[in-house]
């Protein structure tokens, strides 16, 4: 293992976030760590927990006690899109793309947190809009080639293929310029070839825009393949965290999976 | 930068040519051409709200009375010294225009501020209600004029105005609609939680496309005004707001073109259906528009145009 993780800077943490809906503890005291160009993932089975994390992670909930760090600042009580402004941004389990709008228009959404031209600008078409139009179109180029979406130009979202459409999240997310990218079950619904297509994607992209990802996913072979460290959880609490080797022979991660081998 | 120029003397000469429109044409079509571009004014307001940010606002007639009674107050008890020459008076309909504008845009940001948390059905209701809580505050009015209704205002609105607002308002909506800001208020429309996760500003962008759309309502308002130049609480009741709303329905939600198109429509068409009546001797009108709505619904619920516009309509679909 070449890894010095421990040295590498923290971006994003979390210390004992707890959520509870009416009487059922969703997350229960979670705490972790994102380093910097660290690719981890979070794993557990189905009602763990895991989209709950991200949501508070992402600050669509807040949670009732913890704390949610980006960049060694604390989040709590800020909006998802002041949160996206700090650095972090995330796709969904159910893709949310913006279906009646073309795959170009989805990508420019993400642009619009830093756009540099006002609104007056917007409407007597300074040629400094014109400029940024252009270089918007040039970089949705880029995202879309660097995704593998360029023959569907023109095309609106809602009617892409699922596979296309969950590229599509990533290009969206890499566009907001983000650096710690949260990614809900990238692979589900893509069969091996996608699944294996789409770990090397999380891979170059990471090491081309430098970037720290943090992953749910269930595709097992997916998270052994490219995650460095793995938290696992079952109903709301992290029981194991570790390298994928680590893992696999955690026999508390063996138990929330498959059960106990002698149960009475 | 040079095309704004262009498209300003476009504006003119569009304006121009309805103008010149109104004074060949018989007195009752030039009138019904004013009110229906008076009508399409209010039908591209609400299409930000409505068609844009894809809220459902049923208000709309109480912020064409908020920017009617504004203009027509200012014009009528503040600016009569300017009236007289027609540039005078010109002028006293502009300022009332703009002060219909700031009335109505600061009553929208009022209104919209706490009710925007809503959406829905919700915020309809809440827009509803707000309607006619305007709509009865000035009922009660007596300084303009309670339910007598508020007489002898200048009659200044000319075709040229309204037609040069109108095509104004459709080109500023389509370069807002292209640009950064207009693809953040699609987001919000398709898909709130990824527009907000994607950094937009939900917030701000539902209440300032609120307050515009008001703001616009109003100025349509100030026109109506000063070209009836009599307005009465009852022009501003909840059918007012419930005929908007067709009009964008209609014309299919997010096209501008299309809730003009609408707006025309279903201007001319209660008074085309007029000579019906003598030929029957029963008033049809309501029935044949209510069921050419029914019928409009269930062929083609997305609207005439659904979310493109008429000059889409002519090209094919490109890949860029």
């Amino acid at each position: 293992m070449l890894n010095h993780s421990e040295q590498r800077k923290s971006v994003l943490e979390a210390e004992n976030i707890t959520l509870s809906f009416g009487g059922l503890v969703a997350v229960d005291r979670f705490s972790m760590v994102l380093r910097e160009g660290e690719l981890a993932g979070l794993i557990g089975p189905n009602g763990a927990g895991k989209t709950t994390v991200f949501n508070m992670l992402s600050a669509i909930y807040r949670p009732q006690s913890g704390d949610v760090r980006v960049m060694d600042h604390s989040i709590l009580g800020l909006k998802p899109h002041q949160v996206l402004r700090r650095g972090l941004v995330r796709t969904f389990q159910n893709i949310r793309l913006f279906k009646d709008l073309t795959v170009e228009k989805n990508i420019q959404v993400a642009f619009h947190h830093a756009n540099p031209y006002g609104f007056a600008a917007a409407l007597v078409h300074t040629d400094h809009y014109f400029d940024i139009e252009k270089h918007y179109a040039e970089r949705t180029e880029e995202l879309m080639n660097v995704l593998e979406l360029g023959h569907r130009r023109g095309a609106l979202a809602g009617a892409l293929p699922y596979g296309d459409q969950k590229k599509l999240e990533i290009a969206r997310a890499l566009a907001t310029g983000a650096k710690i990218l949260l990614l809900d079950e990238p692979a589900a619904g893509m069969n091996p070839q996608e699944s294996l297509w789409l770990m090397r994607m999380i891979e170059k992209v990471r090491d081309q825009f430098k970037l720290s990802v943090l992953l749910i996913e269930h595709d097992m072979k997916v998270v052994m393949g490219i995650c460095e460290k793995i938290y696992v959880m079952d109903h709301g609490v992290r029981i194991a965290e570790g390298t994928p080797q680590q893992i696999q022979k955690d026999p508390r991660v063996i138990e929330a999976y498959l059960g106990m081998r002698n149960k009475k | 930068m040079r095309a704004n120029l262009q498209w300003l003397v476009i504006l003119t000469v569009i304006a121009l040519a309805a103008q010149g429109l109104t004074q060949v044409l018989p007195p009752y079509f030039g009138q019904l051409l004013i009110l229906a571009c008076i009508n399409a004014i209010l039908a591209v307001s609400l299409n930000l709200v409505n068609g844009l940010s894809g809220q459902f606002s049923l208000g709309q007639a109480g912020f064409m009375a908020v920017g009617a009674y504004t203009a027509a107050s200012l014009n009528v008890f503040g600016l009569g010294f300017l009236h007289g020459t027609p540039l005078g008076d010109q002028a006293a309909l502009l300022l009332s225009l703009l002060a219909a504008a700031i009335a109505s845009g600061f009553v929208g940001y009022l209104v919209g501020l706490p009710t925007l948390r809503l959406r829905g059905d919700y915020l309809a209701i809440v827009t509803l209600g707000f309607g006619e809580i305007i709509r009865v505050i000035i009922l009660n009015i007596q300084a303009v004029g309670g339910a007598r209704g508020f007489i002898s205002i200048p009659n200044s609105t000319s075709a040229f105005l309204v037609v040069f607002l109108l095509s104004a308002f459709v080109l500023l909506t389509h370069r807002f609609v292209m640009a950064s800001q207009g693809r953040a208020l699609l987001a919000i429309r398709e898909n709130e939680i990824a527009a907000e996760a994607m950094g937009v500003d939900t917030t701000t962008y539902k209440v300032g496309a609120f307050v515009v759309s008001s703001a616009v309502a109003g100025v349509a308002g100030g026109l109506f005004a000063h070209y009836l130049s009599y307005i009465n609480p009852s022009s501003f009741d909840f059918m007012k707001s419930v005929e908007i709303v067709i009009m964008v329905v209609l014309g299919g939600m997010g096209s501008v073109s299309g809730a003009i198109l609408a707006a025309f429509i279903l201007t001319f068409l209660p008074e085309a259906l007029r000579p019906l009546q003598d030929w029957t001797h029963v008033d049809l009108r309501m029935v044949i528009y209510s069921f050419l709505l029914i019928v409009m619904m269930l062929v083609r619920p997305q609207g005439m145009l659904g979310r493109r516009e008429i000059w889409e309509l002519f090209k094919p679909r490109s890949p860029q």
